[in-house]
C-alpha cells in the first residue's frame, strides 16, 4: 500500500469515514483474500460510504453485494472465512444485526473452539452504532454489551480517524472474529490521520486495536467512555478545566477483552471514576468495569464508580434522544457527585 | 490493598458435597434407562398416543408421489434410468453393502452405550444408512462436506473413525477431528446454521475459480463442490431460505442434499412443507430431484449427478433423498407418543441393507462367506467402538480455555490460571481435577 508515501493524505485530515474507508482500501491491496460484503455496499458504497469505490476498484467478486439477509452475510461469510477469506461484513445499522445473530453466536464465536483451532474465523463484522442522529427506530442502539458477553469475540469500537484506520486494519488482519463498531455520528468528523503511524511497514499490523489509551493525562477524576462518547468527554475536560478541575480521560477502544491496566492505573491516582456509554445501564460495559475496578482497586476509590448511560428502556423516538444520550452536563454532574464524596 | 490471606498450594480441605448438591440424573432423559423408568414411561406413552390426525399425516408420508427415482427397487430388482446413469460392478455393490452394514452396526452400538450410561445421548441413523452411503460415496476427496449431527455414514465415507465421533455424545469434545484436513465439517446442532456456512464455502470456491473450470487433458479435474447435510424440519429454518438464495444469487456450487425421514421429533413433514420438500427448489430457480432415500444405488447415482452438475458451475442443485427415521429422534426421544408402529413396520419392508443383499445374491455377485465376514467385520468395529468409549477420559480442565480464540487473550489467560490455582489449592487433589496435557 502506497498511502504512506502520498502526501496529500498525510497532510489533510480526513474525516472518520473516509478514514475507514482508506483502511479497507489498503487492506485489500494488501491481501487479495480479504473482501468486503453487504447490502449496497457495492455500486452505492455503503449507506455511509465507508465502501465507497470499492467495487469499481476491486470488483464486484471482491466487493459483494449480498441479498437483504444478515444471517445470510454472517453465514456465509462463516463459510467464505472457512475457505480461506477473510470476509469483512457489513451490517448496515446496529439494529438490524439481530437476524445475524444466531449465526454470530451459535458459529462465529465458537468454530474455533468447537474444532480445537482446526478453523480460526478471521471475520470482522462492522457495525455502524449509537444515536444522535435523529433517525427513526432500531437506526440508534447500542447493542455492544450483547457480544461482550459471548466468549469467542472481540469486541472494539473506534472514535477517531486516526483509530478508524489502524484498528479495522488490525481487525482485518487478527486471526479471530472481531465486531467492529463505527460510532456513525462522527462518521463526518475529521481528524489527522497517518496511515504510517507506529508502523516502518504498512503491512505491518497497526497497534492499538485491542488496548486502551490515556487520551488526556488529568489529576482528580478519570472518565472513561468510547466510541461516539469520547468527544463529549473531551469537551467535558475542557468545561471542568475551566472551573480548575483536572480530568483524566480513557478511550477504551477494546470492549472484549477489556484492557483495564489504563484504568486501574488511573483510578489508583485519581481516586474517582466516571464510565460513560449510550447503551442501556444494566448489565453493561459500565457495570463490568464499575465491578473489575472495585474488585482490583478497592482501597483506591475515594467514591463509589458512578456511570452516565442509557435508561434501560427501548431506545426512544428521536425528538427525545437529547434526553437518552450522556451529554456534557451529564459527565459534568457525574463529575461533580464523584468529587462530593 | 487488603487481599484475601495467600492460598498455599494443596491445603485446603474439600468440603463433602450434600447429597442434594449431587446432580440427580434419576428421571433425566440421560439417565440409563431402569426397569422402573421404562415402565413410567411406557405409561405416559399410553397417555399420549398419536392423535388421528398425526396418524394420518405419517401414513401419508410413507407415500413419495410419483417423481422418485429408484434404481434398486425394495425387492433387489435393478432398473436404468437415462438422466442418472450409473456403471455398476460387484465390487461397488458390495462396498456399498458392506459401508452400510458397519455404519448400522456401530450406530446400534452407540444406542447401548447410552443406554448404559457411557453416552449422554445418541443421535441414531437407523434406515438413512443408503440416503447418507450413496451421498457420502459420490464425493470426491476434493469435495467440502457440511453435516448436521445424524450424518455418522457420511463421516464414514469421509475417513471419519466411528470412535471419532464418540467424544460429542460422551461429553468429551465437541468435534473429534479436523474438519478442515478431512474436509468434513463439524456436527451442526443449532437447526439449519450449516446451511448458510456450506453456501458461503461454496461462494469460495467459486471465487477460487475451481468451479466450472475447462478439464485437463491429463489428470484430475481442479473443479469442487460442497454438499450440505440437513432435514425435512431443518427446511422451516430461515437459514436454509437464505442459504438457497445466496446460493442462487452466487451461482454456488453447493448441493443442499436434505433427508426427508418424515419426522421433526414429534413434527411429521406435513408441518413444515404443503409441497413435497423437492419442489421448493423451483421457487429459488434451481434443480431439485427427489430420490428413494433407501436406494443406496439411486442416491449415489443421483449425488454424483448433482455434485458434477455444481463442479461443472451449474449449481446449486437441491437433493429430496425421501426416507424414514427407524429410531427415535435421539435416545431421549419416545416416538410412541407421536406414531404409530404400523408406520414403521411399512418402512421396515423398503430397508435400505435388505435390497442391496437380495440383489447381491440373487446375481450371484457375493456368497454366504461375503456376508458372514462383513457381518464379523461389524461385530470387531462395535467391540472397538464400546472398548474406545468406555476408556475415554475426562478432558483437564485447561480443556475449558483451550482455542476459544486463535490469538493470545490476557483475560482468558488470567482465568485459567486463577481456576488452576484453585484446584491446586485443595489437599485432596481429585484424580479428575488433576490439571494435564490438553490431548488432541
Amino acid at each position: 500500500m502506497s498511502a504512506g508515501t502520498d502526501p496529500s493524505i498525510d497532510a489533510k485530515p480526513v474525516t472518520l469515514a473516509k478514514a475507514l474507508n482508506m483502511s479497507l482500501r489498503a487492506a485489500m491491496e494488501d491481501d487479495p483474500k480479504v473482501i468486503v460484503m453487504g447490502e449496497d455496499v457495492g455500486k452505492l458504497g455503503g449507506v455511509f460510504r465507508v465502501t465507497d469505490g470499492l467495487q469499481k476498484d476491486f470488483g464486484d467478486h471482491r466487493v459483494l453485494d449480498t441479498p437483504l439477509a444478515e444471517s445470510g452475510i454472517i453465514g456465509t461469510a462463516v463459510g467464505l472465512a472457512m475457505r480461506g477469506y477473510r470476509p469483512v461484513a457489513e451490517i448496515q445499522f446496529d439494529g438490524f444485526v439481530f437476524p445475524g445473530f444466531d449465526q454470530i453466536i451459535s458459529q462465529v464465536a465458537k468454530v474455533t473452539y468447537r474444532s480445537e483451532g482446526a478453523w480460526s474465523m478471521p471475520l470482522v463484522i462492522r457495525i455502524p452504532f449509537g444515536g444522535g442522529i435523529g433517525a427513526v427506530e432500531h437506526h440508534a442502539e447500542a447493542p455492544e454489551s450483547f457480544f461482550c458477553h459471548i466468549g469467542g469475540l472481540r469486541v472494539v469500537a473506534c472514535s477517531t480517524s486516526q483509530d478508524a484506520y489502524d484498528m479495522l486494519r488490525a481487525a482485518i488482519a487478527c486471526d479471530d472474529p472481531v465486531i467492529f463498531f463505527e460510532p456513525k455520528r462522527r462518521y463526518w468528523e475529521k481528524g489527522q490521520l497517518d496511515p504510517t503511524a507506529g508502523r516502518t511497514d504498512t503491512r505491518e499490523r497497526p497497534p492499538g486495536c485491542f488496548s486502551s489509551v490515556v487520551r488526556r493525562p488529568g489529576t482528580d477524576v478519570t472518565v472513561v467512555s468510547y466510541g461516539p462518547s469520547m468527544l463529549i468527554l473531551h469537551s467535558a475536560a475542557d468545561a471542568a478545566a475551566a472551573e480548575g478541575r483536572s480530568l483524566e480521560l480513557i478511550d477504551l477502544r477494546t470492549l472484549s477483552p477489556l484492557d483495564l491496566g489504563p484504568v486501574l492505573q488511573s483510578v489508583r491516582k485519581t481516586g474517582r471514576l466516571v464510565v460513560v456509554s449510550e447503551a442501556p445501564r444494566e448489565s453493561s460495559i459500565t457495570a463490568d468495569i464499575a465491578a473489575r475496578v472495585t474488585e482490583e482497586a478497592f482501597y483506591s476509590l475515594a467514591a463509589p464508580v458512578l456511570r452516565v448511560a442509557g435508561f434501560d428502556t427501548p431506545y426512544p423516538p428521536s425528538r427525545l434522544e437529547e434526553d437518552y444520550l450522556p451529554d456534557l452536563d451529564k459527565v459534568l454532574d457525574a463529575v461533580d457527585r464523584a468529587m462530593g464524596f | 490493598m487488603a487481599a484475601d490471606p495467600p492460598t498455599v498450594p494443596g491445603s485446603k480441605p474439600r468440603r463433602p458435597i450434600p447429597p442434594r448438591l449431587m446432580p440427580d440424573r434419576t428421571g433425566s432423559p440421560y439417565h440409563p434407562t431402569t426397569a422402573r423408568d421404562a415402565a413410567a414411561r411406557g405409561a405416559a406413552g399410553l397417555r399420549g398416543q398419536p392423535t388421528s390426525s398425526e396418524v394420518i399425516a405419517g401414513l401419508r408420508a410413507t407415500s413419495h408421489g410419483d417423481n422418485l427415482i429408484q434404481l434398486l427397487s425394495p425387492e433387489g430388482t435393478l432398473t436404468e434410468n437415462k438422466d442418472f446413469p450409473i456403471e455398476l460392478d460387484a465390487e461397488l455393490l458390495r462396498g456399498l453393502y458392506r459401508d452400510m452394514v458397519l455404519v448400522r452396526r456401530f450406530d446400534r452400538e452407540g444406542n447401548a452405550l447410552q443406554r448404559q450410561g457411557q453416552l449422554s445421548i445418541w443421535v441414531p441413523l437407523l434406515g438413512q444408512e443408503a440416503a447418507q452411503i450413496g451421498a457420502g460415496r459420490a464425493m470426491r476427496p476434493t469435495d467440502m462436506a457440511f453435516p448436521s449431527y445424524r450424518e455418522h455414514g457420511i463421516a464414514w465415507c469421509r475417513g471419519i473413525d466411528p470412535t471419532e465421533l464418540l467424544g460429542i455424545f460422551r461429553g468429551t469434545d465437541h468435534c473429534g477431528w479436523d474438519p478442515k484436513a478431512t474436509r468434513f465439517n463439524c456436527y451442526t446442532i443449532v437447526i439449519g446454521n450449516q446451511v448458510l456456512n456450506a453456501t458461503g464455502y461454496a461462494m469460495g470456491q467459486r471465487l477460487d475459480g475451481t468451479v466450472g473450470a475447462p478439464e485437463p487433458d491429463d489428470g484430475e479435474s481442479r473443479n469442487e463442490a460442497t454438499i450440505v447435510f440437513f432435514g425435512d424440519g431443518a427446511t422451516s429454518q430461515g437459514d436454509v431460505h437464505e442459504g438457497m438464495v445466496f446460493a442462487a444469487a452466487f451461482d454456488a456450487p453447493v448441493v443442499f442434499y436434505c433427508q426427508n425421514n418424515q419426522w421433526a421429533i414429534s413434527e411429521p413433514v406435513g408441518k413444515q412443507s404443503r409441497v413435497p420438500l423437492w419442489e421448493r427448489s423451483t421457487g429459488y430457480g434451481f434443480p431439485g430431484v427427489r430420490v428413494d432415500g433407501n436406494d443406496v444405488v439411486a442416491c449415489l447415482a443421483v449425488t454424483r449427478w448433482a455434485l458434477e452438475e455444481c463442479r461443472s458451475g451449474n449449481g446449486p442443485v437441491m437433493i429430496e433423498a425421501f426416507t424414514y427415521r427407524m429410531d427415535a429422534h435421539t435416545t431421549s426421544d419416545d416416538p410412541t407418543r407421536y406414531r404409530l408402529a404400523d408406520e414403521e413396520q411399512h418402512w421396515k419392508l423398503l430397508d435400505p441393507i435388505e435390497r442391496v443383499k437380495v440383489h447381491l445374491s440373487r446375481q450371484g455377485m457375493a456368497d454366504q462367506e461375503f456376508f458372514d465376514g462383513v457381518g464379523a467385520e461389524a461385530d470387531e468395529l462395535a467391540a472397538r467402538f464400546r472398548a474406545h468409549c468406555i476408556a475415554m477420559p475426562k478432558p483437564p480442565p485447561e480443556r475449558i480455555f483451550a482455542h476459544v480464540y486463535s490469538e493470545p487473550h490476557h483475560q482468558l489467560g488470567q482465568q485459567q490460571r486463577e481456576y488452576l490455582d484453585y484446584l491446586a489449592s485443595f489437599e485432596d487433589d481429585h484424580e479428575d481435577a488433576t490439571p494435564g496435557k490438553v490431548t488432541r
